[in-house]
């Protein structure tokens, strides 16, 4: 079996799956539970100043649901701990000393002072802790006092707090992004100057979950009213992926630790994350939806799949698909397919044909010699994938590349074996090369 | 006549008369394609302390390895099972998952639709097995020896767990082919392709253990000189006797005992070959009454009636077979219970009399109406028996209700002899519960060899 042994800043772990800073990490009774699971580690639930702040009395969670109830999209408007800061150091020491082998980080939230910082950082590091993960994304109620997101949506203020960490511990700083940005390289590139050893993201997506039409008021409603929340679980995995691969493949913070979270839910989810360049993975929603044994099938999932290719370590494979996720206008545009339908396959339920003619380019039939059937009209098919993503049935709409030399019938042109992109293209006013 | 057989091969591949004909028997369940596996995967709720695994005699965890159907990993989903239970490929295909782990499924509770457990076993393991591939390596050699007697389910998987912990296995047995009733019982549609003695062969990839077909304890050794040369005994003989229906003209050509006609069927080149007649009667109310009734008809017989002499809810088959049965076109009669065995001038039977029965005072009664049902072949299949006799009386092990006596750990009264499967008291006589048995027995057997503790 592989070994999915994980050193990531220093922090070791028996595997690359963490708990993410949240309920599931908020107490010495969940976290040794989360250990006796089998978790790797963990980041403690986001510690913040006395007096601890008060959560709401009513619900907190909203959900989306699958039509059978699988749950797709979570959200959230707990603040931080609302346990005293003295309660958590002291179980977080004991329980650092009782798993020694496995990463415990401490989420810290306290007001943008240079102080505040200083005088928690101490505190913590008396515990033992592996590290600390600053938490600038929580978008909800922390950012209205001037945390949380409130500071990660200012690069200068993150860049700012990230250095004072480093001045005063000696322990790794991961800085915590959140999502609810424009473009999500400048707040990585701040951490990065601040001096910070990794960041880790994304925190939570602001959300409403929908609106009760006969309380006419957002859910889930507190006596009538709701604020906005913070999304996460299944739902925002593409999201989180998209800004993980920005961070990874921005020259300004290429190469810096990547603590992967967002939506994670299966061993399969973990992979893409780490091929894309994070060292770990942190989970929340998926422990808070099935319990902390679904862990047992992730370490199982990813070291299965890592035999069968021939992995033996987690770096082994950590950053592949980087080099592979690049800007638009570089992507080979004579590279020409053509959407296949599977006769064989078929069940004629005539999504593509509709799809393609109501929104597309009419390029695929409803008959042929008078009976319904459903075929793709090459000279009409821009290769869009609209049908492959609607279609029902596993693999019976596929797209093929067109070798070249032969003729597009859509465009009438050859196609060209070489590679060429809209820098150069004609079309392209600030085309590098002029036609010649 | 007492019933009316209107549809007797209507319809079914098997009607008209019986001639030479080649039968193939198909697979009633085909198997789970990718696409279904992964849409009945997405039913599960991964229940916490899953009542299906609580349900399950090896304790297989049921929601993990669903889990890892759903998350495209088939073959580690098959390493979760097979890590309880070896023959997880057999169970998948022979459970009777209506009343073990499908029953407890909380999807019965909210819609009566459980997971289909059963088949996505199979969907699972079928991708280890298939490909060959033995997912476990042996512990470091211990050089302590033990004899397994029988390579049914629970000798080969007492077998493979001892194996696994190291030790070396001579499994005897006194079949020509391994695999027990896996081999020469179940019935032929629930096991297609020879899979019996692929999964065989699968489990003996782990090494370790030497197979010696042919070899029958109080025949070709005994009891007493496998005590000297190995160091530990486990005793998977299953039941080798069959009960007597004790009903006049038993003796009569074209009585048969539902088991042997089942195993020659099982082993026969050519099914067309196993003689069948075109009205039978099964007596019996368990799964070998279900599985010889079925495949009669299957083979071409046109009325097939099982005479059963309590009611139907009393039947060891589940109501799940019992409809199988009757979709096949196999009529069930209850409260009839067989008086006299009526032959023909040839000798051969050709009729058989039914008192029907009721309960009275809690005990069954005959009620004195009598029925004839014209039949060309009567199969018994009124359970098996366990035949001591093997064992020897010297080697005293103590037997209660005339199978062998054992403790949780599955240890005999005597020392150093261990024994599972139906051989055994008290148990299930189902594959799994053999399966479980074995390896009960197996890790007992590693703790008494190694001086580890008892649990
Ligand atoms: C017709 C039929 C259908 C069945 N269908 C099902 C089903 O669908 N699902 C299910 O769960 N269960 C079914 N069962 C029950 C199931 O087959 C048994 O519970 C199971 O096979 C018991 O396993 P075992 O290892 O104890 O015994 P067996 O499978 O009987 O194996 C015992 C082995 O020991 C060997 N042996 C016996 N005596 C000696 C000796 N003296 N020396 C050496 N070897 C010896 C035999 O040759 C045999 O190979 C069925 C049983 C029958 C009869
Ligand atoms: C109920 C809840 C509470 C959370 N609390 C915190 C917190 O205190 N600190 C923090 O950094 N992130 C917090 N998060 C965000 C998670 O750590 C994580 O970044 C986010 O949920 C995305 O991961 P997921 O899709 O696996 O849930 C919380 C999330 C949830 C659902
Ligand atoms: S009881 Fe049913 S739903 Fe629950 S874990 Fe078992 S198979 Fe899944």
């Amino acid at each position: 079996m592989a070994n999915l042994a994980t050193e990531f800043l220093g922090i070791k772990s028996p595997n690359p799956f963490w708990l993410a800073s949240a309920p599931p990490t908020d107490k010495a009774y969940n976290v040794v539970r989360a250990f006796q699971a089998g978790w790797g580690g963990v980041v403690w639930k986001t510690l913040g100043e006395d007096p601890p702040i008060v959560n709401v009395n009513g619900p907190r969670y909203g959900a989306v649901h699958g039509p059978d109830r699988r749950l797709l999209g979570f959200n959230n408007i707990e603040l931080i701990t609302d346990r005293p800061l003295e309660v958590n150091l002291r179980e977080i020491k004991e329980v650092k000393r009782a798993w020694p082998d496995r990463a415990l980080v401490v989420s810290l939230m306290v007001p943008c002072e240079e102080r505040n910082w200083a005088d928690i950082l101490a505190r913590v590091e008396e515990t033992g802790a592996d590290g600390v993960e600053l938490n600038f994304g929580c978008p909800h109620g922390m950012s209205e006092r001037g945390m949380g997101s409130a500071v990660g949506q200012v690069p200068e203020y993150i860049e700012m707090v990230a250095r004072w960490c480093k001045a005063h511990t000696r322990m790794p700083v991961i800085v915590k992004l959140t999502p609810n940005i424009t473009d999500i390289r400048y707040p990585a590139r701040a951490a990065a100057k601040g001096g910070a050893d990794a960041v880790s993201l994304i925190n939570t997506v602001s959300s409403l979950m929908g609106v009760d039409l006969d309380r006419m008021a957002p859910v889930p409603t507190i006596d009538g009213k709701a604020s906005h929340g913070g999304y996460c679980g299944p739902a925002v995995k593409p999201i989180a992926l998209n800004m993980v691969a920005e961070i990874a493949r921005d020259p300004a913070t290429n190469g810096m630790p990547l603590s992967a979270i967002g939506g994670i839910t299966t061993w399969r989810d973990a992979a893409e994350f780490m091929a894309l360049g994070a060292g770990t993975v942190q989970v929340c929603t998926a422990a808070m939806t099935y319990g902390f044994r679904i862990v047992q099938e992730m370490i199982a999932g990813l070291s299965q799949w890592m035999d069968e290719k021939g992995y033996t370590s987690v770096s082994d494979f950590v950053g592949l698909a980087v080099p592979n996720v690049t800007d638009w206008q570089y992507l080979n545009l004579n590279y020409v397919t053509k959407a296949r339908i599977d006769q064989e396959l078929c069940i004629k339920c005539g999504r593509c044909h509709v799809v393609c003619e109501d929104t597309s380019h009419q390029a695929i039939t409803r008959t042929v010699a008078g009976v319904r059937k459903f075929e793709v009209i090459d000279s009409e098919c821009v290769g869009c994938n609209l049908c492959v993503s609607v279609c029902p049935v596993e693999n019976c709409i596929t797209m093929e590349a067109l070798p070249p030399g032969a003729t597009d019938p859509r465009t009438g042109l050859p196609v060209e074996a070489a590679y060429a992109n809209w820098t150069t293209h004609p079309n392209n006013p600030m085309a590098r090369v002029a036609a010649e | 006549m007492l019933v009316e057989r209107s549809s007797a091969g209507r319809g079914g591949p098997a009607s008209g008369p019986v001639e030479d004909r080649r039968i193939e028997f198909g697979e009633l369940h085909p198997p789970l394609s990718a696409h279904e596996a992964h849409v009945e995967a997405d039913r599960c709720y991964f229940c916490y302390d899953a009542p299906c695994t609580v349900a399950c005699p090896t304790s297989i965890d049921i929601p993990l390895f669903i889990r890892q159907i759903a998350t495209g990993n088939p073959k580690g989903a098959a390493r979760t099972i097979f890590a309880e239970n070896i023959l997880g490929g057999m169970c998948g295909r022979v459970c009777p998952v209506e009343t073990l782990c499908e029953e407890a499924c909380v999807r019965m509770e909210a819609e009566g639709k459980p997971v289909k457990i059963g088949m996505l076993q199979r969907h699972a393991t079928d991708h280890l097995i298939f490909a060959g591939e033995q997912p476990f390596a042996r512990a470091a050699p211990t050089g302590r020896r033990v004899a397994v007697v029988g390579a049914g389910p629970a000798g080969l998987a007492c077998a493979h767990r001892l194996a696994l912990r190291g030790h070396e296995v001579v499994m005897f047995d006194a079949r020509p082919r391994p695999g027990g009733l896996n081999e020469y019982g179940i019935a032929a549609y629930k096991t297609v392709d020879d899979f019996a003695q692929r999964e065989v062969d699968f489990i003996l990839s782990v090494g370790g253990i030497t197979l010696e077909p042919g070899m029958a304890l109080g025949r070709d050794f005994t009891l007493a000189e496998l005590g000297e040369d190995f160091d530990a005994v486990f005793l998977g003989m299953g039941l080798a006797g069959v009960n007597a229906l004790a009903a006049p003209g038993e003796a009569a050509p074209g009585v048969t005992d539902a088991v042997e006609w089942i195993a020659r069927l099982r082993q026969a080149e050519d099914a067309s070959a196993v003689p069948i007649a075109p009205r039978v009667a099964v007596i019996g109310g368990g799964m070998t009454a279900i599985d010889a009734a079925v495949q009669a008809k299957l083979l071409g017989a046109e009325e097939v009636t099982i005479l059963y002499r309590r009611g139907r809810a009393d039947m060891k088959a589940s109501l799940w077979e019992q409809e199988l049965a009757q979709t096949r076109g196999v009529t069930i009669l209850e409260w009839a219970q067989p008086v006299q065995i009526i032959a023909g001038q040839s000798g051969a039977v050709e009729a058989i009399v039914v008192e029907r029965t009721r309960i009275a005072g809690g005990r069954l009664v005959g009620t004195g109406a009598v029925v004839t049902i014209p039949v060309d072949m009567v199969f018994k299949a009124i359970g098996q028996t366990f035949v001591p006799e093997p064992l020897g009386a010297a080697a005293g092990i103590r037997l209660e209700g005339g199978r062998i006596a054992v403790d949780a750990e599955r240890r005999t009264s005597a020392p150093g002899i261990w024994a599972g499967g139906d051989c055994v008291a008290g148990g299930q006589d189902l594959t799994v519960a053999a399966v479980e048995d074995g390896k009960v027995a197996a890790e007992s057997i590693h703790r008494s060899l190694t001086g580890g503790a008892a649990p």
